[in-house]
């Protein structure tokens, strides 16, 4: 705060407080800009609207009772984050789960991937102005939440996994519906070509806009479609292959020209990637138990353990500590939009004002997922 | 010459650009083929939920209004946010003492719908509701009793 305050020098310097209630934010997230006219000198975050305390309530409770808690950080990615602590009990207690359950995982992982990078389109061209893009991305996307409410019994939060497992077998029509949705969606991805991509006016606001050098991507911990950008390599799924992903073909998406289209584009590869890995897992899902039996009450023993997942917006880790309790005596989330929302300072610094919603867009931040 | 040819160019690509993201939203203005808007509350009569469909949670009883709930508890214990609370009582049957449910208590304002508790019940006596319009006027609303009155327990044939 002091340093901010010191770098008024000049009378046309002013801040200007963009949130906490600002719709381009997507959430409370309040940010103090420092602006000479219309050049953004810097901006600093305040986090802690909507914070809930989740890694403290996760220490009151079991193990499966975290699950559902993990579906509130990043409500868009709710199954990977879910998938994440069941990966860390099993690889604790080293149960090992069937095929069935690793191809469900992985599916679910990969729908919920699609459907977050629609929200992610759709409000990325709103925020950009282009509001048609968000009841197509929203029409879309709403496939995929029905394939979800029909096996999980959730749309957004779906607290499907759980230790062992998943909670339910999947419904009957669980693979006609993905088979559908995927005809669905490759007709639909090249109207969003059309509408957003090719745009003069998107072209201009994206291209050479928020430049983050794969240096600072690195330093800063920007993962994800994001750090991948910037030519920076971390995709979890390549480099520690977890449940199906070490069976599936699929390409890591990275462009190295650092700025915002870069961001967008990997999304939107990140699309074909997904709707791929699905096609080579939907036909070939293997039988067996979709559950695993675990104790009734599961007790991690004591040491320390770490599992990371390759989240819709990048790498999520949890760190559990445990003291042979069945609750954890510390438990620690690791969210890639607290380390991207760190970068945007950096990002922003010497652009205009208007083009720290684009940057912001094109990070995809999900403030819940911030405060925690 | 040359920046003024460009600069035509530019503009013509622009508008070119344009009208291609134009050419979609007015196919659709024409052909409205798909309309996926739902007119709710209008469709209520046909609205329906998908089968696994988590709304509230509710006790399965039969016609002669007994359920199967045991009053063991273990539901409250799996609860995370802890919106059921389990009063049980002492009955006497045939000259013995037996622990009988009393009022199954579920606040649905702190329930998460997370499924742990209907998921976890051993004699399978709780389930999840279809109804998805739970606001009420007053939040004591919220506040559940789960068992129907004067409900007894199932016999187990």
């Amino acid at each position: 705060m002091t340093n901010t305050i010191a770098n008024i020098d000049k009378e046309e310097d002013y801040f200007l407080n963009l949130g906490p209630q600002h719709p381009s934010t997507h959430g409370v997230l309040r940010l103090l800009v420092n602006l000479r006219g219309e050049v953004v000198k810097d901006l600093k975050p305040y986090c802690g609207y909507i914070h809930r305390g989740i890694e403290k309530m996760c220490e009151r409770n079991t193990y499966p009772q975290i699950i559902h808690l993990t579906d509130r950080l990043d409500y868009l990615s709710a199954h990977q984050n879910n998938e994440a602590v069941c990966l860390l009990v099993e690889k604790a207690l080293g149960v090992e789960v069937s095929d069935r359950v690793k191809y469900i995982r992985t599916i679910m992982s990969e729908l919920s991937r699609i459907a977050s990078h629609l929200l992610w389109w759709s409000a990325f061209g709103m925020d950009l102005g282009a509001l048609t893009t968000f009841f197509y991305g929203l029409r879309d996307r709403e496939h995929i939440l029905d394939i979800f409410e029909e096996t999980t019994g959730g749309r957004l939060l779906q607290s499907y996994n759980c230790p062992g497992g998943v909670m339910y077998d999947i419904h009957p029509n669980f693979q006609k519906r993905v088979k559908e949705c995927l005809v669905h969606l490759k007709k639909k991805l090249p109207e969003y070509d059309k509408l957003l991509t090719g745009n003069v006016i998107f072209k201009n606001r994206a291209i050479g806009v928020g430049l983050l050098s794969k240096e600072d991507a690195i330093s800063f911990g920007v993962t994800g479609p994001s750090g991948r950008g910037s030519g920076f390599s971390c995709d979890i799924r390549k480099l520690e292959p977890y449940s199906a992903y070490d069976k599936v073909q699929f390409d890591e998406i990275i462009r190295t020209e650092c700025d915002s289209m870069a961001r967008y584009k990997n999304r939107i590869d990140e699309f074909y990637q997904s709707m791929s890995i699905i096609e080579q897992l939907i036909d070939n899902i293997p039988d067996g138990d979709y559950q695993t039996k675990m104790k009734p009450i599961i007790k991690l023993p004591e040491g320390q353990y770490y599992q990371r997942v390759e989240s819709s917006r990048g790498e999520f880790g949890v760190f559990v500590e445990s003291r042979g309790e069945k609750n954890p005596y510390r438990i620690k989330f690791r969210s890639p939009n607290l380390a991207n929302l760190s970068a945007l300072d950096h990002m922003v610094r010497g652009q205009k004002i208007a083009d720290l919603i684009a940057i912001m867009g094109s990070l995809d931040l999900v403030i819940p997922d911030i405060d925690r | 010459m040359n920046a003024i040819v460009e600069y035509i160019k530019e503009v013509l690509g622009g508008v070119k650009s344009l009208l291609t993201g134009l050419s979609v939203t007015v196919k659709y203005f024409f052909s409205p083929g798909e309309i996926v808007t739902q007119e709710y509350p209008e469709n209520r009569a046909t609205l329906k939920m998908f089968d696994r469909f988590r709304g509230n949670v509710y006790m399965i009883h039969n016609e002669q209004n007994q359920h199967t709930c045991t009053g063991c508890g273990i539901c409250e214990m799996n609860c995370p946010n802890g919106s059921i609370e389990v009063i049980s009582k002492t009955i006497v049957v045939d000259d013995k003492k037996k622990k009988a449910l009393d009022k199954h208590i579920y606040r649905m304002g702190m329930c998460t719908f997370c499924g742990l508790c209907v998921k976890s019940c051993p004699s399978k006596s709780l389930a999840f509701g279809q109804e998805f319009e739970n606001s009420v006027y007053n939040r004591s609303d919220l506040t559940r009793i789960l068992n129907k009155p004067n409900s007894t327990i199932a016999i187990k044939q």
